[in-house]
C-alpha cells in the first residue's frame, strides 16, 4: 500500500482538487460526446505567429534569456499595453514575461502575501484563484456576483466582503466562466475603494481583447491605479496560444522585482520561441484577433439564444467565449444536471460550481467551437430537457 | 454580407434547417435567402469539396495556359465563353501576363486531357498556343488544408 501521502503537505493535502479534472475524467473515457467544455480558442494559432516560432528555431534561437524576457519581447509589451489599456510601463524595470497569466498570478500571490493575509475576489472565478491564495498560507474571501448584474463586480458587494487583513483584490474581466464584464463608472468605485483600504489590484484581462460590446477598460488605467495594479495579460486567449504558454505582468517596479525573485528561481525565463512568437503577435496579430472575436461574437449569439429558448436562462456575455446558463429550472443542482446530460445526451458543459460556490444553479458552456457541434449540443440538451418535469 | 452567404462561406457542412437555427430565420428563409443569391447572380451553386487524393483516384486535373490572338474572331471574351461550355472546363479566367486565359480542365484520365487539348483547344480558330500543367498533388483546397488531422489531437475535451 502507498503511505507516501504523509510526505504530502498539510495545505495541499487538504486542497480540493479542481472540478474540472473530475469532470475531465468523466468525459474523457466517453465517445462522441460533444464538448462544450473546452476552456481554450477552438483556432490554431494564426499561422503568421506559427511561423515566427518556426523560424526563431530555424535561427537557433534556443537560448535562455533575460530572467524578464527578451528586450524586443518587453519593448513590444509596453507598445501594446500602452496603445490597448492605456498606462505606460517600462521594459527594464517593470515588465515581467511569464507562462501564462497563470504564473505571473501565482508568483504575484507568492511574492505579495505573507500568511494569513486576506485575498478578496469576485466568484464565479477561474479555477486556479481561491487554491492559488491557499497555497501561499493566506485567506481567499470570495464575492459573489450574479447573473441579475451580468456578473459584474457590485462595488457594494466588495465593501461588504471586505475585512481587516485584506491586501489583495484580484479581478477578472472578462471574466471565465460568466463573460462578466465591468464598465468604467462599477471600476472607478472599485477603485476608489481599493485606494480607500490600501489593497494591491491584480488584474487578470486574459480575455480583454474579446470584448464585444463596449470598450474594455483596464482598472490600471484609473487615476491613482497604476501604482497599485499589476496588469496580468498573455497570448492564449486573444491570439490562440494556449500551448505557447506566454504571458507578462506590468506593474510598479517594487512588485515586480519581487515576483522576479520567485521567477528566477523557480522558472528562469519564459521559452525563447514562445517569446519571438508572441512579439509577432503583438506586431501583426491584430487582423487575425479580430477575425476570431467576430467568430466567437456569432456563435455567442447563437448558443444564447439557443438555451433562452430551451427555457435556460442565460445573460449574453459581453466578453470571453463562455456562455452561463442558469440550470435550476431543471430543479437539478449543477453536477447533477453536468453528469445526467453527460450520461444520457453525451453533452459535456463544466458544473458551475467548479467556479466555486457563486456557481450553484448554472453550467458553463464554451462555444469556442464550431457552428455545426453548438447546433447538435443544442438539440440533444432539448431532448434531454423533455425527459425532465420542469419548474 | 449577407448573413446566410457568411455562414455558408465559413465551411461548415450545414443543411438549411440548422442554418436556419443557428441565425434565427427557420429553414423556409433560408431557402429563399438562398434562391434570392442564386437569382441575383451572387450564388453561382454549391458544391462539397473533396480530398483530392479520393478524387485522383477517378480524375485527372490539368491547368492549361492559352494564348490567343483577338482579331476577327469576337476578341477575348467570345472565345473565352466558347472555352468555358466545354463539360471539361472546371474554371476559366482571363488573366494578365505571359498568356490570356487560365482553364483547369478535369477528365478521367491523362489521354482524355491530351485529346481535349489537340482535338479540341487547338482547332478554335483564335487559339494560337496551348501549355498544359497536370496537377501532381495538392497540399491546400478552396481554404482547406488536405492533410489537417491531428492537429487538435491532444486537446482535453473539457479545460478549465
Amino acid at each position: 500500500m502507498d503511505s507516501s501521502g504523509r510526505f504530502v503537505a498539510r495545505h495541499v493535502a487538504t486542497l480540493p482538487k479542481s472540478g474540472i479534472r473530475d469532470f475531465f475524467a468523466i468525459v474523457s473515457k466517453m465517445k462522441d460526446a460533444v464538448s462544450l467544455g473546452i476552456g481554450e480558442p477552438d483556432f490554431v494559432t494564426p499561422y503568421h505567429i506559427r511561423e515566427a516560432a518556426i523560424a526563431s528555431l530555424e535561427k537557433g534561437r534556443t537560448s535562455y534569456t533575460d530572467n524578464r524576457g527578451t528586450q524586443q519581447f518587453r519593448e513590444e509589451i509596453s507598445r501594446y499595453v500602452a496603445k490597448n489599456y492605456g498606462p505606460e510601463y517600462d521594459p527594464e524595470t517593470e515588465i515581467l514575461g511569464t507562462i501564462g497569466v497563470s504564473e505571473a498570478l501565482d508568483i504575484l500571490l507568492r511574492s505579495t502575501l505573507n500568511p494569513g493575509d486576506k485575498v478578496l475576489y469576485h466568484e464565479p472565478c477561474y479555477v486556479s484563484y481561491a487554491p492559488s491564495v491557499t497555497l501561499c498560507h493566506a485567506e481567499a474571501i470570495p464575492i459573489r456576483t450574479v447573473a441579475a448584474d451580468q456578473f459584474a463586480l457590485d462595488p457594494a458587494a466588495l465593501r461588504a466582503a471586505w475585512q481587516p487583513g485584506c491586501k489583495l483584490l484580484i479581478l477578472n474581466f472578462p471574466t471565465n466562466p460568466t463573460g462578466g464584464t465591468a464598465d468604467r463608472s462599477k471600476l472607478e468605485a472599485i477603485a476608489k475603494f481599493a485606494i480607500e483600504k490600501d489593497l494591491l489590484v491584480a488584474s487578470d484581462e486574459i480575455y480583454s481583447e474579446l470584448t464585444f460590446e463596449g470598450d474594455h477598460v483596464s482598472i490600471a488605467s484609473l487615476p491613482g491605479m497604476r501604482e497599485r495594479t499589476v496588469f496580468l495579460h498573455g497570448f492564449s486567449k486573444a491570439f490562440a496560444m494556449t500551448g505557447f504558454r506566454i504571458g507578462y505582468a506590468c506593474g510598479p517596479a517594487a512588485v515586480i522585482d519581487g515576483m522576479l525573485k520567485v521567477h528566477q528561481y523557480g522558472i528562469m525565463c519564459a521559452p525563447i520561441m514562445s517569446q519571438e512568437a508572441a512579439v509577432e503577435a503583438l506586431r501583426n496579430g491584430r487582423d487575425s484577433m479580430l477575425h476570431m472575436r467576430d467568430k466567437y461574437r456569432e456563435r455567442r449569439d447563437f448558443i444564447v439564444r439557443r438555451f433562452n429558448e430551451l427555457g435556460l436562462p442565460c445573460h449574453l456575455p459581453r466578453g470571453a467565449f463562455y456562455a452561463f446558463p442558469d440550470i435550476t429550472s431543471t430543479g437539478m443542482d449543477s453536477m447533477t444536471f453536468a453528469q445526467k446530460l453527460l450520461e444520457q445526451q453525451k453533452v459535456a458543459m463544466v458544473p458551475g460550481t467548479a467556479f466555486g460556490e457563486a456557481g450553484a444553479g448554472f453550467c458553463r458552456a464554451s462555444f469556442s467551437t464550431s457552428y455545426e457541434k453548438i447546433h447538435e449540443a443544442g438539440e440533444r440538451i432539448a431532448r434531454f430537457l423533455d425527459t425532465i418535469p420542469r419548474r | 454580407m449577407n448573413s446566410v452567404l457568411k455562414l455558408i462561406l465559413d465551411g461548415e457542412a450545414l443543411d438549411t434547417a440548422q442554418i436556419g437555427k443557428i441565425l434565427g430565420l427557420g429553414a423556409e428563409a433560408v431557402d429563399r435567402e438562398l434562391a434570392a443569391l442564386r437569382q441575383q447572380g451572387v450564388l453561382l451553386g454549391m458544391r462539397p469539396v473533396l480530398n483530392p487524393s479520393y478524387e485522383s483516384e477517378h480524375r485527372v486535373r490539368a491547368v492549361i495556359e492559352i494564348k490567343i490572338r483577338t482579331e476577327g474572331v469576337g476578341g477575348f471574351d467570345g472565345i473565352a465563353e466558347r472555352i468555358s461550355s466545354f463539360e471539361q472546363v472546371e474554371s476559366c479566367y482571363l488573366m494578365s501576363g505571359g498568356y490570356d486565359l487560365l482553364v483547369v480542365v478535369t477528365a478521367d484520365n491523362l489521354y482524355k486531357v491530351a485529346g481535349f487539348v489537340h482535338e479540341r483547344l487547338a482547332r478554335i480558330d483564335g487559339v494560337q498556343g496551348t501549355s498544359t500543367h497536370f496537377f501532381l498533388r495538392a497540399y491546400k483546397k478552396d481554404g482547406f488544408i488536405v492533410n489537417a488531422e491531428g492537429s487538435r489531437r491532444d486537446q482535453p475535451s473539457v479545460s478549465p
